[in-house]
């Protein structure tokens, strides 16, 4: 790097210090409105530190009293997490024997590329058609038919990060383990499967994440609190007449807390994971 | 092992995905191309074949063009500035600085927060009664009475993409910033050896070594603005005014708030094929760059 100038120096970190700044402040505000007094809120001139914290919203909202805002809240919390959690169980199970597939033959390779540029379709292209098909199965408003459609974004998704895995494990070892007897499904069970296991995990958190973050097709295809997600339903509270934004804001926070601790803690898979696509091209 | 078994193996492999693509993408993709000749509502009637009709007439129409113009200026403005603030971004967290690497963490934060999430933490900074950005330009005196961000056609677009600019540019940075730690440092040292300054330096030495994944990004990102949906939807539902309504808003409209399946199964056929031949050009945009950067 050779030797930097004391201004080049101070420059740098006045950025630094401005870029921490513009990341932190809205996050912060958004926490900081949670626990702020309704009063603080609406004060004039704005209170930006609340006189005492008040965490009774977090208490309202996990609260699963009947016909409360707690209700409304953990049921939500509930679907999205049984959506997410089927959808990326079933996107697994269809992409890992996909994704080796093409990885060892590529010959198929063409057909991964056709499920790949699905990406492009807007969800609007393919709503319609998926409305009607639910109403006909009597799985509109229902959790399941919700994590079906998921299928849509997170297959091909999973599919492609599979095989990017796959592509990384030498094909030789298998060819070894094959010429000492195992079949194709032992091999790929004990020896396969073991070494790609990062890569499962890393395509299991993105696919968790997609679904979570999901919310034309929920918006679209959840009326109520048997099946309505959690983006949904924050939608609803920010779009709605209500009084107290901080309880908005709380809702916000408890929405937000499991993909960025997901972020925090696998920030190094989850960037890789990222970034191979791009560097691969 | 023989190439035909392998293959016959691979397919049989790829069974439940390509299964599974059908169901979900395949056909009601070709129902929607089937639907877009038709004037068939949401609940009721199939419709009869109306031929080009809701091609010709949604082309033809004055929301259709606005609409797409809305769309291209929110898609252009946000990835340009996501891109410049992210390689920005990318270049001074390769820096050695106190911090970097909690820096560097925390730029996943944006990027983590769920869109409605933040399209509803947006939405709340920019109250005009309460909200947090009217309380900070009041009191540091840039504006003396409140404004309504979200509620005014001038300034609502600028609101958004400010918006989705902050959730957008820490994947941009994250993306470069990988990138930039693949450039041996003895090419940079050679280039400061000979004399070159900063400006050379990025541009001859840096941008060969990013310019491929930054086009990937540029192609997601595009793809992604074209589509958007969530975050619009959140804040203003495409208002005040119908100024911040994109292609996606519009075809939802027509589609499920007017119920006109057929008529907007032609928009969103529409919108497809504009997203395709997007995509397209910039593949070929990026095929050319990879081959002359290096």
């Amino acid at each position: 790097m050779g030797p930097r100038s004391l201004a080049f120096t101070i420059f740098v970190h006045a950025c630094a210090l401005l870029l921490a700044v513009v990341i932190l402040a809205p996050v912060a505000w958004l926490f900081v409105m949670s626990i702020s007094p309704a009063a603080d809120l609406s004060a004039k001139p704005l209170h930006w530190w609340p006189q005492e914290a008040d965490f009774s919203r977090y208490k309202l909202l996990l609260s699963t009293v009947e016909n409360s805002a707690g209700a409304a809240f953990t049921a939500a919390l509930r679907n999205s997490i049984e959506v997410a959690g089927m959808a990326t169980l079933a996107a697994l199970a269809v992409a890992i024997p996909a994704g080796w597939a093409v990885s060892r033959t590529p010959s198929v390779g063409w057909s991964l590329s056709m499920v790949i540029a699905t990406y492009m379709l807007p969800p609007v292209a393919l709503a319609v058609p998926l409305y009607m098909g639910l109403a006909h199965l009597g799985m509109l408003n229902n959790v399941f038919g919700l994590a079906l459609v998921y299928l849509t974004i997170l297959a091909p998704f999973t599919t492609w990060l599979m095989k990017s895995g796959f592509d990384t494990i030498p094909r030789e070892i298998e060819a070894a383990a094959m010429m000492d007897g195992a079949n194709l499904f032992q091999t790929l069970r004990r020896i396969t499967l073991p070494l790609a296991m990062p890569v499962v995990a890393t395509s299991a958190l993105f696919a968790f994440l997609l679904a979570w973050d999901e919310f034309f097709y929920a918006l679209l295809f959840t009326s109520d609190q048997r099946a309505k997600t959690l983006t949904v339903t924050i939608a609803d509270l920010a779009g709605g007449r209500i009084a107290d934004y901080g309880l908005i804001a709380t809702a916000g926070v408890l929405a937000a807390l499991p993909p960025v601790f997901i972020g925090l803690v696998m920030q190094r898979a989850l960037i890789s994971g990222l970034t191979s696509g791009g560097v691969k091209g | 092992m023989s190439g035909p078994f392998m293959t016959t193996r691979a397919w049989l492999l790829m069974l439940p995905l390509l299964a599974v693509m059908i169901a979900v993408i395949g056909w009601p993709l070709v129902d929607t191309i089937g639907l877009s000749f038709t004037n068939a509502k949401l609940v009721g009637t199939s419709g009869t074949f109306v031929g080009f009709d809701n091609y010709a007439k949604m082309l033809s129409s004055s929301n259709f063009q606005r609409t797409l113009y809305t769309t291209a200026w929110f898609a252009i403005v946000s990835v340009a500035v996501e891109m410049v603030i992210g390689v920005l971004t990318a270049l001074l967290l390769n820096q050695e600085f106190h911090g970097r690497f909690i820096l560097r963490a925390l730029m996943i934060l944006p990027w983590a927060l769920p869109t409605v999430v933040n399209a509803t933490l947006w939405r709340l900074i920019y109250n005009p009664e309460y909200g947090a950005l009217n309380a900070a330009l009041t009191q540091i005196g840039i504006i003396d009475s409140y404004r309504s961000w979200l509620g005014e056609p001038a300034t609502a677009m600028t609101a958004l993409i400010i918006a989705d600019t902050w959730k957008n540019f820490p994947l941009v940075t994250l993306i470069a910033l990988a990138a930039l730690q693949a450039v041996p440092r003895d090419i940079r040292a050679a280039a400061l050896v000979d004399g070159a300054g900063p400006f050379a330096r990025f541009r001859f030495v840096t941008l060969p070594f990013i310019v491929g994944p930054l086009m990937v990004a540029l192609v997601l990102r595009t793809i992604e603005a074209f589509k958007v949906f969530d975050i619009i939807w959140v804040m203003t539902r495409g208002g005040p005014a119908n100024s911040t309504r994109t292609l996606s808003i519009l075809v939802y409209q027509e589609a499920f708030s007017f119920q006109r399946a057929g008529s907007g199964a032609s928009l969103a056929l529409i919108v497809t094929l504009l997203v395709t031949v997007l995509a397209a050009s910039y593949a070929v945009l990026v095929r050319k760059t990879a081959g002359s950067a290096r």
